[in-house]
């Protein structure tokens, strides 16, 4: 297929709603991803997030709502999708009795690549990986960052236009995991859609477009710096200063913060109005017999829009319904 | 414990070394933890933290070196330091069968406590937990995050010393986890101290000091602040439509020791941040590729790991 002839959306989902017995595990979502695009699934365990990639692969079926991936509707046609995608999970499913040539061999018959063409593929598989030279190892004797650019290697065999991983880097060294996700942006300038779901914040980073989900629904859509610009309630402030015991007690009982933790030495505050409380919190804290070191406003991380996203009602949601 | 002893280290090992078959798990290990401290040990998979944290409570032995924790030495006492502190591993040993109360109260019976004492400490530690309404559900009907708080309750009913905890937030929801987090800094007043191991580098920031392990190594050992403040060179934030392109002309840009490509930009590590925003604002625009404003930023502790270990190479 040439880029002309490749649709600018590779996935598209539609008020896709899935339902066990009385629980709904998946709930209205609706999003797109064109091709070439990073596009990151983030939320805790049984947020919904397996069972929407699982939808997406054609291995489940939705309950209702639509989904198109390589142009194919999974309900009506998801043998063809399943010849369009690559599936990568965290529990790389390698054999790790054979050699390395020997898995991607063995993953090439699964995917049925033809035998003319296998080598060539094996060999492209292997320079990608940077693999060469390793060839014949055990690949239960791996690093873990090696066996996992094995395991993408292995899923990318058939050349599929849409990639799916399942929290590729979790417990990986960082830096096979800066290499891993270079290798998947090269894969993304070359056109495949890639689709992470992971409960990790920062390798959320890396991904073009994130929706974030909590009890099966889309709580925010957007690229990881429109997520992190701002906080719906206000803003966040850390705070240095001792002892921070008291300063904390003294500021949960301040009307300007509406939350304050702990975060390492110092406090994280989140205020309504960041200039105000910059302006009363250092008096406020002397009355209190707080000195005060530093403060400032810092950008909020994935991990605090996430957590307030997720901590508050639906309202969202819940305004929508007449 | 004497006087003399109470402002000794609550851990402290010297020269820990632990082999497995092929492989130094843990190489030649110093560590200093201070009473009432929030310590991390910090590491991807495979770097020795599990190993260190098996040997400290007690239950595996070094093949050199010491340790005593809360003053018992780890191999000549392993009884006086498992009365003394808690341990909890990755697979904590919760009843799934059993409600959340009769869990509390196993671990209480272990540990030789009155139902007067067990009482009143349970309802104060499932309270801080958000987990008093919860009391008679069966632990295998929690979630993930609900069940290393109760882990964490238990571990904490014979009000040990010091509390060493082996990855207890892998894989928990980000809600859950600074809840986890906000009981910690609570036990901070009752001057426990405590050992907690991540896989998770963000969650170094949250430590008062940590140790980054590598390969069965220390490899850094600071407070964060103090640690970023060693790192030589500032990170830099291109904002891009087209990272990939500003990836290529920036890499290998002179002052560039890193360029990592994230999702709407690139992250570059340089060693002077004026000069190079001017230098890198010439050079995109020469090549024609569109950018945000360039801003700098805290190096974070993941960019500080990577540039240690590319160091050493």
């Amino acid at each position: 297929m040439t880029a002309e002839e490749t649709p600018a959306i590779s996935v598209e989902v539609r008020d896709l709603v899935k339902r066990f017995g009385a629980f709904t595990a998946v709930d209205r979502i609706s999003f797109s991803a064109s091709r070439g695009e990073i596009m990151g699934f983030l939320g805790p365990n049984g947020a919904g997030k397996s069972t929407a990639i699982r939808i997406l692969c054609g291995l489940l079926r939705p309950t209702s709502g639509s989904v198109r991936v390589a142009g194919y509707d999974v309900a009506t046609d998801a043998d063809a999708v399943r010849q369009h995608i690559g599936y990568m999970s965290q529990k790389f499913s390698l054999y790790n009795d054979l050699q390395v040539a020997e898995n991607l061999r063995f993953f090439g018959g699964l995917y049925s690549v033809p035998r003319n063409i296998i080598d060539e593929r094996i060999e492209a598989a292997i320079q990608m990986a940077g693999l060469a030279g390793h060839e014949h190892d055990m690949t239960g004797t791996l690093a873990g960052g090696w066996k996992q650019r094995l395991a993408l290697g292995c899923a990318l065999l058939h050349r599929p236009s849409i990639l799916f991983l399942d929290e590729p880097t979790s417990g990986v060294d960082p830096i096979s995991r800066r290499t891993f996700w270079d290798l998947i942006h090269d894969l993304a300038a070359s056109g495949v859609t890639v689709i992470v779901s992971t409960h990790y914040m920062d390798e959320a980073e890396y991904c073009n477009q994130l929706a974030l989900i909590n009890r099966g629904r889309i709580v925010a859509l957007g690229s990881p710096a429109e997520l992190k610009t701002h906080l719906r309630r206000g803003a966040l402030l850390l705070v240095k200063c001792q002892p921070l015991g008291p300063a904390l007690e003294a500021l949960e009982q301040n009307p300007d913060v509406l939350d304050a933790a702990v975060f390492g030495n110092a406090l994280h505050l989140t205020v309504r109005d960041a200039d105000r409380a910059i302006a009363s919190i250092p008096q406020f804290l002397a009355d209190h017999h707080v000195q005060s070191i530093e403060l400032k406003e810092i950008p909020p991380s994935l991990e605090d829009v996430f957590v307030e996203l997720a901590s508050a009602p639906p309202a969202a949601n819940e305004a929508r319904a007449p | 414990m004497g006087i003399a002893e109470a402002s000794a280290p609550a851990v402290r090992a010297e020269g820990l070394l632990k082999r497995f078959p092929g492989v130094t798990a843990v190489d030649h290990l110093n560590l200093e933890v201070h009473p009432g401290e929030i310590f991390g040990l910090v590491g991807p998979d495979g770097a020795g933290k599990t190993t260190t944290m098996r040997m400290l409570a007690g239950v595996l032995s070094p093949d050199e070196g010491s340790a005593t924790v809360a003053g018992f030495d780890v191999v000549r006492d392993p009884e006086g330091v498992k009365n003394h502190i808690s341990y909890m591993s990755q697979r904590f040993g919760l009843y799934e069968d059993l409600t959340v109360d009769e869990n509390i109260r196993f671990y209480a019976d272990l540990f030789g406590l009155g139902r007067r004492e067990r009482e009143e400490h349970a309802a104060r530690l499932l309270k801080a937990a958000g987990m008093a309404e919860f009391r008679d559900r069966i632990a295998g009907k929690l979630s993930g995050g609900m069940k290393q708080k109760l882990g964490l309750t238990c571990a904490l009913i014979h009000h040990p010393r010091v509390l060493l905890l082996d990855e207890p937030t892998t894989g928990v929801d980000p809600v859950s986890r600074r809840d986890f987090w906000q009981i910690l800094y609570s036990l901070l007043r009752e001057n426990v101290t405590i050992l907690i191991s991540t896989a998770y580098l963000d969650e170094a920031e949250r430590c008062s000091r940590l140790a980054l392990l590598f390969k069965g190594r220390v490899m850094l050992c600071d407070s964060p602040d103090e640690l970023k403040r060693r790192m030589r060179g500032t990170v830099l934030i291109v904002p891009s439509t087209r990272a990939r392109e500003v990836h290529e002309v920036l890499a290998n840009a002179e002052g560039v020791s890193s360029s990592v490509l994230v999702g709407d930009g690139v992250h570059l590590v340089v060693d002077d941040a004026p000069r190079r925003i001017a230098q890198f604002r010439k050079q995109l625009e020469a090549a024609s590729i569109p950018f945000d404003s360039i801003g700098a930023s805290e190096p974070s502790i993941e960019d500080l790991f990577v540039a240690y270990v590319q160091a050493q190479h």
